[in-house]
């Protein structure tokens, strides 16, 4: 086995113009606005393996997975696919993309509502052209939709015949229709069912055993995180905080953000036991804090913290962790 | 063939079908609908007579008065015009004109509009502003005095010969080409709308090209609310035809369209003969109501709110 990572981030960064139109700009003044939705973020996934990056809603985990499969561009840094810069590859990157597909949250909104499932499975292959025949097309899709847990016939159906759960196995479908060798799946569970969560997810290990997939999983769910991932990153507002193996990040959290996190996981030891509720909220990513940028939150915050960026260092970005406080 | 009974069982059983057979008014509106373009398609063969063939008018029989008045025959339905005309026959060929220039340039404008709807919605950027400056620059004249300007730029810019035998194609561009900002701002609308669903994100992570998704993805999503603007359109268009004509900027009087026919018989209204202009213009209302109740059904059917 290949023992180089499949993907690598190196100080990824992206920002979004939110500027008021040009007009207003011209009248009122206003200067352009930047809001910086995700920076400095790095990382490795190696083959077969499942890494996880969590955080509370709008810190980034969405538009890191966006900049993977190329649905953004770049603003900074560089992202390396089996060794190969996706942003310096030109004509390459397309086929380079082709190895990996992505999972969507809403199952409701990922897939065409006047395809019929064959078509929309049978998507990638067309346009890989993967299938010589439409005999050998439709074999494909049969043994597609029964490695998802399908009959073969619901490929004749429209995808509001379906449930939540089954509309999900369909996008799973259609992911692994162009053999993929890794999947981003962003949020694959959170709009389905606690009981459906499980099945998919099962599944999806069940596919990763088989075919040897690796899978980039954004979620903001701890208890699923724990569930399927073998390493996870922590984000907060566009950066990484803490990344470690899931066991011991779980056993052992060192970020004062993942501590909130996990005290915050509802269990049924705890019930009526008091809690440190996670204080305060996100701030605005248009006027982030300065310093480190979870220091209005955080128990453990001195002068330092409000001054100064944390390093990056041996997993985790924090001064209190850095200077042995915590 | 099961194939075929399925699909006309599921077309019966789909929402729209049941919605239009409990509507009385979509009902009696397609009825009517239905009358007009049947007598407009078969005029040849329904009217009692071809107007427009000198052979079989006799010049003894102008201005007869439609049947049921005291100099009427039943000859003539309802009456001729000064040349002998029987003004049913012409009702009958008018109506194939208007609604041929409707339906052409509904379609012309629909094409027009839908394309670049389209692409302004999905492309955005730069191209989006400036198609749709230029669909409120538009917008800001009205739709008769654009149609005006084509056709009276066409009528100076061709030779007459050419006119006359162009001058149909004319009026359906001009027509049309003052009615594509409707289509254009509803698809670029709902294009937006549908670029932003994560299927169409999932396109683009497969690889498809942007055409592609556009086509494939978008448009058949985009393409409700183009079918029940097209089918008003379709009402506005032939009194826009009939204004132009009216006007004497429309269709030449070799093919005289309703609005043709009721402008010749205006000139005849103030010395009594008011049958030659009052029933193409009952003609043209009933037609246009007809199209007009159509098509209101079938915005309120289509509106899941209204449901």
């Amino acid at each position: 086995m290949d023992s180089r990572p499949l993907l690598r981030l190196t100080d990824v960064g992206r920002d979004f113009d939110v500027s008021r139109p040009w007009l207003n700009r011209m009248l009122e003044g206003a200067p352009r606005q930047l809001l910086r939705a995700v920076d400095m973020v790095s990382f490795d996934v190696a083959r077969g393996e499942t890494l996880a990056l969590v955080g509370e809603s709008g810190c980034g985990k969405s538009t890191v997975a966006r900049l993977i499969v190329g649905l953004y561009a770049l603003t900074r840094g560089r992202i390396e696919f089996d060794g190969v810069d996706l942003a310096a590859a030109g004509a390459g990157a397309s086929a380079l993309r082709r190895r990996m597909q992505m999972i969507f949250q809403d199952p409701y909104a990922s897939l065409n509502p006047r395809w019929r499932v064959r078509d929309i499975v049978a998507e990638p292959i067309r346009v890989l052209g993967l299938a010589k025949s439409g005999d050998e097309e439709r074999v494909r899709i049969a043994a597609l939709l029964a490695q998802v847990g399908l009959a073969p016939e619901d490929g004749e159906k429209y995808p509001h015949e379906f449930s939540g759960g089954q509309r999900q196995r369909i996008s799973i479908a259609r992911a692994l229709s162009g053999h993929p060798e890794f999947l981003v799946c962003d949020e694959p569970t959170s709009a389905l069912d606690v009981s459906v969560q499980a099945q998919i997810l099962n599944l999806m290990s069940e596919l990763q055993e088989r075919l040897g997939l690796t899978y980039l999983f954004i979620s903001h769910n701890l208890a699923v995180v724990a569930h399927v991932a073998d390493r996870v990153g922590v984000m907060y507002l566009g950066c990484i905080v803490e990344l470690a193996n899931a066991v011991t990040l779980f056993k052992a959290p060192r970020h004062p953000y993942t501590r909130l996190l996990l005290d915050a996981i509802p269990d049924l030891g705890m019930s009526g036991a008091p809690r440190t509720p996670v204080g305060g909220e996100v701030p605005n990513p248009l006027a982030p804090p300065a310093g480190c940028a979870f220091h209005p939150r955080c128990p453990h915050a001195n002068q330092r913290c409000r001054n100064e960026r944390p390093a990056w260092r041996a997993g985790v970005a924090c001064h209190a962790v850095e200077e042995g406080r915590l | 063939m099961p194939a075929v009974a399925g699909w006309a069982r599921r077309a019966w059983d789909h929402d729209l079908a049941w919605s239009f057979r409990h509507s009385p008014v979509a009902l009696l509106a397609a009825f009517l609908t239905l009358v007009c373009i049947g007598g407009a398609v078969l005029a040849p063969w329904v009217a009692p007579q071809n107007p427009y063939d000198s052979a079989t008018l006799s010049l003894s029989d102008g201005f007869t008065p439609p049947a049921w008045t005291e100099k009427g025959t039943r000859k003539y339905l309802l009456g001729t015009d000064d040349q002998g005309r029987d003004v049913l026959s012409t009702i009958l060929y008018g109506a194939r004109i208007s609604l041929g220039v409707g339906l052409a340039s509904v379609l012309f404008s629909a094409l027009l509009g839908v394309s670049l709807g389209l692409v302004s919605g999905y492309l955005g950027g730069r191209l989006d502003a400036f198609i749709m400056r230029v669909a409120d620059i538009q917008l800001s004249f009205p739709a008769i005095l654009i149609a005006l300007l084509i056709d009276g730029t066409a009528r100076i810019a061709l030779p007459r010969e050419a006119h006359d035998a162009l001058a149909l194609y004319v009026l359906v561009v001009a027509i049309g080409l003052s009615k594509w900002v409707d289509y254009a701002r509803t698809v670029r609308g709902s294009t937006l709308v549908e670029k932003g669903k994560d299927y169409v994100q999932a396109a683009r992570v497969i690889g498809r090209r942007p055409l592609a998704i556009m086509v494939h993805h978008v448009l058949p999503n985009a393409m409700g609310p183009v079918l029940v603007i097209a089918t008003i359109n379709i009402a506005t268009a032939i009194i826009t035809e009939a204004t132009l004509s009216f006007l004497g900027v429309g269709v030449p009087p070799t093919q005289p369209s309703l609005g043709t026919l009721i402008r010749v018989g205006n000139d005849f209204l103030i010395s009594g003969e008011w049958w030659i202009s009052l029933f193409p213009g009952a003609a043209l209302v009933l037609l246009v109501l007809a199209v007009n109740l159509l098509g209101d059904w079938l915005r309120d059917a289509l509106n899941p709110r209204l449901r």
